[in-house]
């Protein structure tokens, strides 16, 4: 039987800025992690990854991460991505101070 | 201090010019991320977890105030208005956008700077003790070797694409503070029994996924061999060393494999040759590099000012006790400026500090800065009767913390806060340890005790030479951390030892209160220090103190 998938959120970095990115439902980048499309199938979740090759005048390293869902929302399940989506924890900078 | 020739100058604004135009390519998609790539890393910029990171070299740690002053104002135009102090005496921006990058390059080139050899496998940025040309117990300055070595390696056409990094460190003293058996060549400058000054050359040592301390490669080096003989080794691990599998690239696994007898037979063999290359200019050159790190003029002043401030104020006086170190003159001192008070980021200063600092090098301190290893700034060349001014300055900015080599003065590399290549966070784990002593108020109590925390394998924060080792790792997508005992950093360098399974993040400040609990009830005196009961008793008590639940089901 073939493994379970585990689903996932499309992410990168922007080329200019650096800044986390995440692909949205609506088809465009974010920077917030709720407004990831939360991806449940695997041949999709690879088609969105192989379509950033194209990308690369826009972002970098784009990779598939693994996420859950939480009252409607993806969320991350590895502590890295929760990071991620934040920012550094030693002081209040970075993301979370800009949201 | 030492001032770049113009072919130095030229060929680092070139750099930039350079650089420029391969960021405008990128941006108009002419260039792609992989061929990019290679360009931004040999000019120091590397992707991290959040944003961009600018490393720049800051060459055997030695800057004056001009350069900090740049520091400072290149964290305000174009970064988060701070700047975090490595362990390789570099400076890192975590936040700069791509297209300033170049103008960043810019700035740092106009007062000589750059963030040239601090990536990619080429000789890396040559690092030195941070007390050089100051420190009492030394036979020279170290410095003008580490610049001869510089302009040596810099952009040398065959040691451009290397197997892997390659890291040199110098030291002027038998008391090694640049940690130069931790390094692929360490150099310690030796007088023989004739008098003649020379070279002690270690090599292979490293930390890392493999650590190793490095071996002697040859007793006594004459002065004038240093380069032809750097070149044979260089030569020798670029046809020896490994380059399928990169974990077993660096000359350290180069020499354990081969052993160091075979790698000083074929050094000493190259060597001859390489020696006929050599018709003595180098030697030239290094005299003239010498004069440029002259000692300054010394200040001829009363030092009453000083010992009256010690006699009346407690807080200097803590000051005094561990931020000051033997200067070479006896009228004069160094001090150590810790940026790592409690609960901050250790090596993290501000744009605002940076100044502070750079205008009391001006005024006070020869205009000489220094970045140690340790991550502390250092103002070498002091006269006594100025501490008790600088102090009261430093502390108005947060700079005065008196803890210089005790259990909060933690190296901490920047882990998964800002690193993309860490399996845990190494930072928030310092803060909280400096925190939970300071609380304690037990930290001059415990006395000298280095703790180096790394968020990977590779070894960063130097956790393996650490008294107390702490190595974060991702253990089933959780953060867990490994202790080790008594490693040391030292002349007598040691790798510290495991001490058992790992601590998750709630649990690893507390398992440290232990083991630093265990030492105060065995130590023989105040005097013993850490490492000093650790070599005495080995690491039964500790273990017993990390793992109590193992002694229970023992017992
Ligand atoms: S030790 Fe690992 S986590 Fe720390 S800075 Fe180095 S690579 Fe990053």
């Amino acid at each position: 039987m073939a493994r379970a998938f585990t689903p996932k959120v499309l992410t990168a970095n922007r080329l200019l800025e650096g800044d986390v990115i995440y692909y949205s439902a609506n088809g465009d980048w974010v920077t917030s992690h709720d407004d990831a499309l939360y991806l449940t199938d695997e041949v999709q979740a690879n088609e969105l990854l192989a379509a950033c090759s194209k990308l690369s005048e826009y972002l970098v390293g784009a990779y598939l991460a693994n996420a859950a869902l939480e009252d409607g929302k993806p969320v991350p399940t590895h502590f890295r991505e929760e990071f991620r989506t934040r920012g550094p924890s030693n002081y209040h900078h970075g993301k979370q101070a800009e949201v | 201090m030492y001032s770049y020739n113009e072919f130095d100058k030229d060929f680092i604004q070139t750099r930039v010019k350079q650089f420029r135009s391969q960021v405008e390519r990128r941006v108009d998609g002419s260039l792609t991320e992989d061929e990019f790539k290679p360009l931004r890393l040999m000019n120091g910029l590397y992707l991290q977890l959040h944003a961009y990171m600018l490393r720049v070299a800051i060459p055997y740690g030695t800057l004056n105030s001009q350069k900090m002053h740049v520091l400072a104002d290149v964290a305000d135009k174009w970064d988060k208005g701070y700047g975090h102090f490595t362990t390789r005496q570099n400076i890192q921006y975590n936040w700069p956008k791509l297209k300033d990058v170049p103008d960043m390059l810019q700035a740092l080139a106009d007062v000589e700077m750059h963030a040239i050899q601090t990536s990619g496998n080429c000789i890396r940025n040559v690092t030195a003790d941070h007390f050089s040309g100051a420190a009492k117990d030394e036979i020279e300055d170290p410095r003008p070797t580490a610049e001869l070595l510089r302009q040596w390696s810099t952009d040398h056409p065959e040691f451009a694409f290397l197997g892997r990094k390659f890291k040199f460190a110098v030291t002027g003293s038998e008391t090694d503070r640049a940690v130069i058996k931790a390094h692929d060549v360490g150099i310690q400058v030796v007088k023989n029994a004739a008098g003649e000054i020379g070279y002690k050359v270690l090599v292979g040592g490293g930390l890392g996924r493999t650590p190793m301390i490095g071996k002697v490669l040859r007793e006594f080096l004459p002065r004038e061999d240093l380069l032809p003989y750097s070149e044979a080794i260089m030569q020798v691990y670029n046809a020896l060393g490994r380059r399928d599998n990169k974990y077993k690239a660096r000359i350290k696994i180069t020499v354990h494999e081969n052993g160091i007898e075979k790698i000083q037979e074929l050094v000493e063999e190259r060597f001859i040759i390489q020696r006929e290359a050599f018709a003595g200019y180098d030697q030239e050159l290094f005299k003239d590099i010498r004069e440029a790190f002259a000692a300054p003029d010394y200040l001829k002043a009363p030092t009453t000012a000083f010992d009256e401030a010690v006699n009346s104020d407690p807080i200097f006086r803590s000051f005094a006790d561990t931020n000051l170190f033997e200067h070479r003159n006896p009228d004069y001192a160094i001090v150590s400026i810790s940026i790592k008070k409690h609960g901050q980021t250790p090596g993290d200063a501000t744009s605002e500090q940076m100044r502070v600092m750079a205008d009391l090098a001006k005024e006070y301190a020869h205009d000489e800065l220094r970045i140690s290893h340790e991550q502390n700034v250092i103002l070498p060349h002091v006269h006594k009767s100025h501490i008790p001014a600088i102090h009261a300055k430093l502390r108005e900015h947060g700079l005065a913390t008196a803890n210089i080599g005790l259990i909060s003065d933690i190296i901490a590399c920047p882990g998964m806060d800002y690193c993309a290549l860490a399996t845990a966070r190494s930072i928030p784990i310092a803060q909280q340890i400096a925190t939970r002593f300071d609380e304690l108020k037990l930290e001059h109590e415990i006395g000298e005790l280095k703790i180096k925390i790394s968020g990977c394998i590779n070894a960063c924060g130097h956790h393996h030479v650490g008294h107390i080792g702490i190595l974060g790792l991702d253990k089933a997508g959780v953060e867990s951390y490994q202790i080790t005992l008594g490693g040391d950093g030292s002349e007598n360098a040691a790798i510290g030892e495991r001490a058992g399974p790992g601590f998750s993040y709630t649990e690893i400040v507390p398992a440290i209160e232990r083991l630093v609990g265990a030492y105060l009830e065995v130590r023989t005196s105040a005097d013993e220090t850490f490492l000093e009961t650790y070599r005495r008793l080995g690491s039964a008590p500790f273990k017993a103190a990390l793992y109590p639940e193992t002694r229970v089901a023992a017992e």
